[in-house]
């Protein structure tokens, strides 16, 4: 402390370089709060549960080749998971219009009465039947399953209510929040009210997208199957620990039963691994990008600040032997670099946490953003402080090695 | 002189090799996170049809209504009937309405096994209209679309697959078991992002396979392959109810040669939705828009948010670098303080110290810029990691970037040596003499 005032002289004599530490200090800050930020919402994002067992499924894409009546399609799907359930390696398959993670697909606006224009919510729809449950591995926790008789027949562009459907645990909050749900009425752009029989605990949306996020978690399950041209997906979940066995019977077994379908060898046969991973590709992308920028930038403020104070160092070795000669210990020396780079760093640190804030402010207007957290700011200004003591270190010990005899040479 | 400059910034950069290696580390990573992340930029962000941009507008129609359209902005696409009245209408000197369609088809006969194909249902106007190159044969008349012809153009990728590449113009193909005529191959086409088909999808997936008469789609009940979407009570019993309702899935495109016609095609949207007021169809008043292809574009974010951050993201970084890089400068300009005095006592005006300082600076530029070359390359081969497949795909270094790279490094090092050099200049020879 007794050192502010000489320090404060020095600086002054010096001021580009101060201002240039300082604002690399500020915009580091700045930059690095950001990134810290996006690299947290993107992995909180990619590491949200789909309540489904993942680590036993994986998606058939099956479209259909040539034209058939509903009744053949729908006659052809049902002999199909019957090939698929005996096969050694799967414990159960279901029929469905989608899976968790495809990245949007169908969605339903809800509402509470038939009249209401403006809906209640929305919610992602999964065609199923009584299997469904069963494969995706959801837990049902009030209510009960589907009933194989309960199953209908969806064709090319009919609009087919059914009159029970399941609904997930977040679906069933938003309408009825008194949890009340089980055995009330909902109208998924219905003209007649679907029972709700069963709640599920958790399953994922279709989309993850930052406007399904409003709706997360909402979704609901009915017992139809989609008898329509453009194919349908198989979901099926495999015995423990047999996976990848299952993964290459399946299709066998249903070009076995049927040739005329298509199974497309790059993405009509996904484990649950791989939806996940597409699914998420551009958080991972972002959140490694960010982790990228932050290292090297730190590494190059820090790399920035050594070399500075060396040079002023290098300068200031006749005033340093001076000093020395005077009576300053190699402790005082250290110090007043310590604390001439930590006032600068004070300076960074301020005007750094105010820049972050408005880029931020700026990000939220411009991306859909959420509000950065002060934590992160505080974390920033830490290590960034933390960062430039580290990097004074050297030259500073350097400093303290002067010797008292430079002060009286070339004079 | 400028030789000897050049001469003397190398020697001084092989002087304290630390400082140098800092600098230039500091520049080349600096451009080339900017570089790596402005070649994806470019590519999402780029005009993907230049020639024809300003004349190739998207009409939208609202007949959802205040109460259930996107806030305000009438749905992305059109409903059955409302593309059909404006086709009916032909108020465009050409038009066309699209949807995406996806076929099976059995490439080696019937043995085979069926693999699925991607294609257009689109009027004949389409490929005049956005100037698809033909290979052989050519697309297909207004009459053709009249007649619900039984014909289809194909891609030179699909037709290699199919036919070896020959030309296969009034051969015969099966989709979905339905027979078409060929009377075209079109050459490789793919505009990025793919603008005329942008609703549900992101604009930049895997080129068409082929391309059949949107007449003869619709008789045949091709449902779409992109999205459809629907508001109020759904009570379709099957193709032709669902036809008739309010759901939209149908793109349309007209062009429009002037700021005359544009008005004059605007006018007649207004009026369009205000006849289907008066007929009692909308219960609103006309809420409709007309958008070229860039505006349609920005209008649809086709550019990803996270192209865009990465992109600010970076050149934050730049010019963190370059703060680093005048801090740098100074401290090794400075360094030579006394060799400045000497100079300038032996004659040397401020001017030309500023000059050798500059051009050492912009040594280091050239050393940033190869070191931010190499890395952009390495960069570019990496962004596969950093983005969705299909967009990571279409960053490349290509001769311009190249030349952007180097240009941007060197004038960046010597913008950023401007202050550093200006106080080298101002040494004073009689001060650093005496101290010496």
């Amino acid at each position: 402390m007794m050192q502010i005032k000489p320090i404060l002289a020095a600086m002054r004599h010096h001021r580009a370089g101060t201002v240039l530490i300082a604002l690399q200090i500020a915009l580091t800050l700045a930059i690095v709060c950001n990134a810290l930020f996006i690299i947290q919402q993107r992995m909180a994002h990619l590491s949200e549960p789909t309540g489904i067992d993942e680590a036993n499924l994986f998606v058939i894409r099956n479209q259909w080749a040539g034209k058939s009546s509903v009744q053949q399609t729908d006659a052809q799907i049902q002999a199909d998971l019957v090939a698929m359930r005996q096969l050694p390696a799967v414990r159960d398959a279901s029929p469905s219009n989608s899976y968790p993670l495809r990245g949007g697909g169908w969605d339903n606006f809800i509402t509470l009465t038939p009249e209401q224009v403006k809906p209640t919510t929305d919610g992602s729809v999964y065609l199923g039947d009584e299997h469904t449950i069963d494969t995706l591995g959801v837990k049902l926790v009030a209510g009960r399953n589907f009933r194989a008789e309960e199953v209908g027949r969806i064709g090319l562009r009919q609009d087919v209510f059914p009159p029970v459907v399941i609904v997930t645990r977040a679906l069933a909050d938003r309408l009825y929040p008194d949890g009340s749900a089980l055995g009330k009425p909902l109208y998924a752009m219905s003209p007649a009210p679907s029972t709700i029989i069963g709640i599920v605990d958790l399953l994922q949306r279709q989309g993850v997208s930052t406007w399904d996020t409003t709706y997360a978690y909402q979704s609901l399950l009915w017992p139809m199957r989609a008898a329509v041209p453009q194919g349908v997906f198989y979901i099926v979940r495999a015995k423990p620990g047999q996976l990848a066995a299952a993964m290459r019977e399946v299709p066998k077994a249903l070009y076995a039963q049927n040739r005329m379908r298509i199974i497309d060898p790059k993405v009509g046969d996904l484990s649950f691994a791989q939806v996940r991973e597409r699914a998420y590709d551009s958080d991972r992308g972002m959140a490694i990008l960010m982790g990228i920028i932050s290292v090297v930038l730190l590494a190059i403020t820090a790399a920035g600040i050594v070399g500075l104070t060396s040079f002023w160092v290098g300068q200031r070795r006749k005033q340093i032997g001076i000093r020395r000669a005077l009576g300053a210990t190699r402790h005082d020396i250290v110090s007043y670099f310590l604390t001439e780079n930590l006032l600068i760093g004070c300076i960074g640190v301020v005007i750094g946490t105010l820049l972050a804030i408005g880029i931020n402010l700026w990000m939220v207007t411009q991306f859909e953003m959420a509000r950065l957290s002060l934590g992160y700011v505080v974390i920033g200004v830490i290590v960034l402080l933390l960062l430039g003591q580290a990097s004074v270190l050297t030259p500073a010990m350097r400093a303290s090695r002067v010797s008292p005899v430079e002060a009286t040479r070339s004079v | 002189m400028f030789v000897h400059y050049l001469t003397l910034g190398l020697r001084s950069l092989r002087r304290n090799p630390a400082l140098t290696v800092l600098m230039v580390m500091s520049i080349g990573l600096g451009v080339a996170a900017s570089m790596t992340t402005w070649s994806v930029f470019r590519a999402v962000s780029g005009n993907p049809i230049r020639d024809k941009a300003a004349q190739l507008y998207t009409p939208q129609i609202d007949n959802w209504g205040p109460q259930q359209n996107e806030k305000g902005e009438p749905p992305s696409a059109l409903s059955y009937t409302d593309a059909m009245a404006l086709m009916r209408a032909h108020q465009a000197t050409q038009q066309t309405l699209l949807y995406p369609v996806q076929l099976s088809v059995l490439p080696g006969g019937n043995r085979s096994l069926p693999i699925a194909v991607n294609g257009y249902a689109v009027y004949g106007d389409f490929f005049p209209m956005f100037e698809v190159p033909f290979q052989y044969g050519s697309g297909w008349s207004a009459a053709d679309d009249d007649d619900r012809a039984a014909i289809a153009v194909l891609s030179e990728e699909f037709n290699q697959k199919l036919f070896g590449g020959a030309n296969s113009v009034g051969r015969e193909i099966t989709l979905d078991g339905h027979d078409y005529r060929i009377v075209g191959v079109a050459r490789h086409w793919d505009p990025k992002p793919r603008f005329f088909a942008m609703f549900g999808s992101s604009g930049f997936e895997d080129p068409a396979d082929f391309y059949v008469p949107f007449n003869r789609a619709l008789d045949l009940q091709i449902d779409t392959a992109g999205s459809n979407s629907c508001r109020g009570e759904l009570t379709s019993t099957g193709w032709d109810d669902w036809l008739h309702g309010n759901c939209v899935w149908i793109m349309p495109w007209v062009e429009l040669d002037s700021a005359a016609e544009v008005a004059r095609y605007r006018q007649f949207l207004e009026g369009y939705a205000a006849d289907q007021q008066r007929a009692g169809r909308f219960a609103w008043a006309p809420n409709v828009r007309l958008r070229n292809v860039m505006q349609w574009l920005d209008f649809q974010h086709v550019v990803p948010p996270e192209s865009r951050i990465s992109l600010l993201v970076s050149l934050g970084f730049f010019v963190i670098c370059l703060v680093n890089t005048i801090g740098l400068l100074l401290a090794k300009f400075m360094r030579r303080a006394a060799e400045i005095g000497v100079r300038r006592a032996l004659g040397a005006s401020r001017r030309e110290i500023y000059k050798q300082y500059l051009m050492e600076a912009a040594t280091v530029g050239v050393a940033g810029g190869v070191l931010g070359l190499l890395l952009t390359a390495v960069g570019i081969s990496g962004t596969g990691l950093l983005f969705k497949p299909e967009i990571a795909r279409l960053a490349h270094l290509d001769l311009s970037l190249v030349g952007l790279t180097l240009v941007v490094a060197i004038l960046a090092t010597v913008a950023a040596a401007f202050y550093p050099a200006w106080r080298a200049a101002q040494v004073q020879p009689a001060w650093q003499l005496k101290s010496n």
